[in-house]
């Protein structure tokens, strides 16, 4: 499985949602996540490539962690699974 | 001042899944203490408690409420659904901005603390659920309450060991007495049946491994059990005019501390607790029919609250009945006193006085009438619950028919 889909997997369990309903520019607020949905998500995302992921939820944009999109989200993870290999 | 009543109850325990299976356990004498089941019990030495069996957190809840409920709270909120639900309220506007809940625990969400330590320590994994905090944290379950049920007014959680629901309820009565708040919800839980949680208990050599028999003169320590007691305490105005069913007043309160020391039950600081619930209640001692005693099964616990009995009601104290449910449904530490209510409410309500299972033999240090095996049907009309804690803080409340 790509990093992609399953982060798309990821997302679409915290949302309640079908797969193929989270589109590459949704936003996590579309989705109906919410901040604790989104700390949820991330810890599942550390789980899945186990990574760390540099977010802090005091100041989510100030965060080298890009999570305006599930597009952003995915580029994200896929360069912290990069720079970990 | 308010005449207070309690309009709803609600439980999980030992001995059932809510208050009409608990008190028929109660009527029949039945234990509902047996081998404990969970990872690494095979590594204490303690391995008997009145655990809830044959639940499934899944089939009550789901995924995301799990996530963010322990143990403790999963059985308050089963416990508040059938207490709220019994009283028929509803809570919104003025009254919903008024009406609260205090709860009783005294180690919270001790599960998420062990399975996360276990997680941590023994798996040496570096990272842990986001929901962790919220969901070990003592008010978790008051919280959950008070969201489920949209209560906005005074609300939080009471810590005083083996008191804390006694404390409690304490608290939600004189907020209702006071004119302060027209409904409480009130009571506590406890789940500390995990690795953790019993090998701490373990540490203080009081626990049985085979029985909690309270005041019989072979008895050999405390039985931890767990669960939840859930009530609505309400204005007596308020529920009558709604025309409510009324399942028992309280009337009274005391608390007192002993100031002597962290672990041994004082005599003094249990007499006082009782006196003060019988003069708050304006009460005279020949009227109490009905003792729920602490009664936990230990040496020191047993003696010293009989000899408190003996002091406070004199000729009295051997025409009374003083029973331990402790040795049905275990001591469920923090949520002990609320589900130990329910034996008070029956005893009014019923008629029948709940047992004194599992005794043997006479403690002369413990010659009161226990009720010893099997339940008993009496006309009571004032009835106690006395609670101990370690740390010397006693609270007793006091009840009467409706």
């Amino acid at each position: 499985m790509t990093v992609k889909d399953r982060i798309v997997e990821i997302i679409a369990e915290q949302a309640v949602l079908d797969v193929s309903d989270v589109t590459m520019d949704s936003t996590l607020e579309d989705l109906g996540i919410d901040s604790l949905g989104l700390v949820e998500s991330i810890f599942a995302i550390e789980e899945a490539f186990d990574i760390q992921v540099p977010f802090n939820a005091n100041d989510p944009t100030e965060s080298d962690f890009d999570i305006s999109s599930v597009a952003s989200i995915i580029k994200a993870v896929e360069d912290l699974v990069k720079a970990q290999s | 001042m308010k005449r207070v009543v309690i309009t709803g109850a609600g439980t999980i325990n030992a001995l059932g899944k809510n208050v009409p299976e608990t008190l028929e356990a109660m009527r029949e004498g039945r234990c509902g203490i047996g081998a404990l089941e969970f990872q690494d019990v095979e590594r204490l030495s303690i391995r008997i408690g009145g655990q809830v069996k044959d639940y499934d957190p899944e089939e009550k809840f789901n995924r995301q409420q799990i996530s963010l409920y322990d143990r403790f709270t999963q059985f308050t909120l089963l416990a508040a659904q059938e207490a709220i639900s019994q009283s028929g309220l509803t809570f919104t506007g003025e009254l919903a901005a008024q009406s609260g809940v205090v709860l009783g625990t005294a180690g919270g969400g001790v599960s998420t603390w062990d399975d996360n330590y276990r997680s941590v320590y023994e798996d040496g994994k570096n990272r842990v659920h986001p929901f962790v905090v919220p969901k070990l944290m003592n008010n978790a379950a008051a919280s959950h309450v008070s969201m489920a049920y949209n209560l906005k007014g005074p609300s939080f959680t009471v810590s005083t060991a083996c008191a804390s629901s006694n404390h409690a309820m304490a608290q939600a009565f004189q907020m209702v007495r006071s004119g302060m708040s027209p409904v409480m919800i009130a009571g506590g839980s406890e789940s500390m049946l995990c690795f953790g949680g019993v090998k701490a208990w373990e540490g203080l050599r009081v626990m049985s491994r085979d029985a909690c028999r309270p005041f019989s003169a072979n008895r050999n320590g405390m039985v931890q059990g767990e669960g939840a007691g859930v009530f609505v305490f309400e204005d007596f105005e308020h529920a009558k005019s709604r025309g409510a069913e009324i399942l028992a007043e309280v009337v009274g309160f005391a608390m007192t501390s002993d100031a002597a020391d962290i672990v041994m039950p004082s005599k003094q600081g249990a007499a006082r607790a009782i006196k003060g619930a019988l003069r708050d209640a304006k009460l005279n001692g020949s009227e109490v029919g009905y003792i729920n005693a602490h009664g936990t099964g230990t040496a020191a616990n047993d003696r010293t609250e009989s000899a408190a009995v003996a002091d406070v009601f004199g000729a009295h104290a051997d025409k009374l009945m003083i029973s331990s449910t402790k040795s049905m449904h275990g001591h469920l530490i923090g949520g002990t006193g609320a589900v130990e209510l329910l034996a008070c409410i029956m005893a009014l309500r019923d008629g029948v006085v709940a047992p004194t299972i599992g005794y043997e033999e006479p403690d002369p240090d413990c010659a009161l009438d226990v009720v010893p095996n099997e339940a008993r049907e009496a006309n009571v009309s004032v009835a106690l619950s006395n609670a101990f804690a370690f740390g010397g803080l006693n609270a007793v409340l006091a009840l009467r028919k409706v």
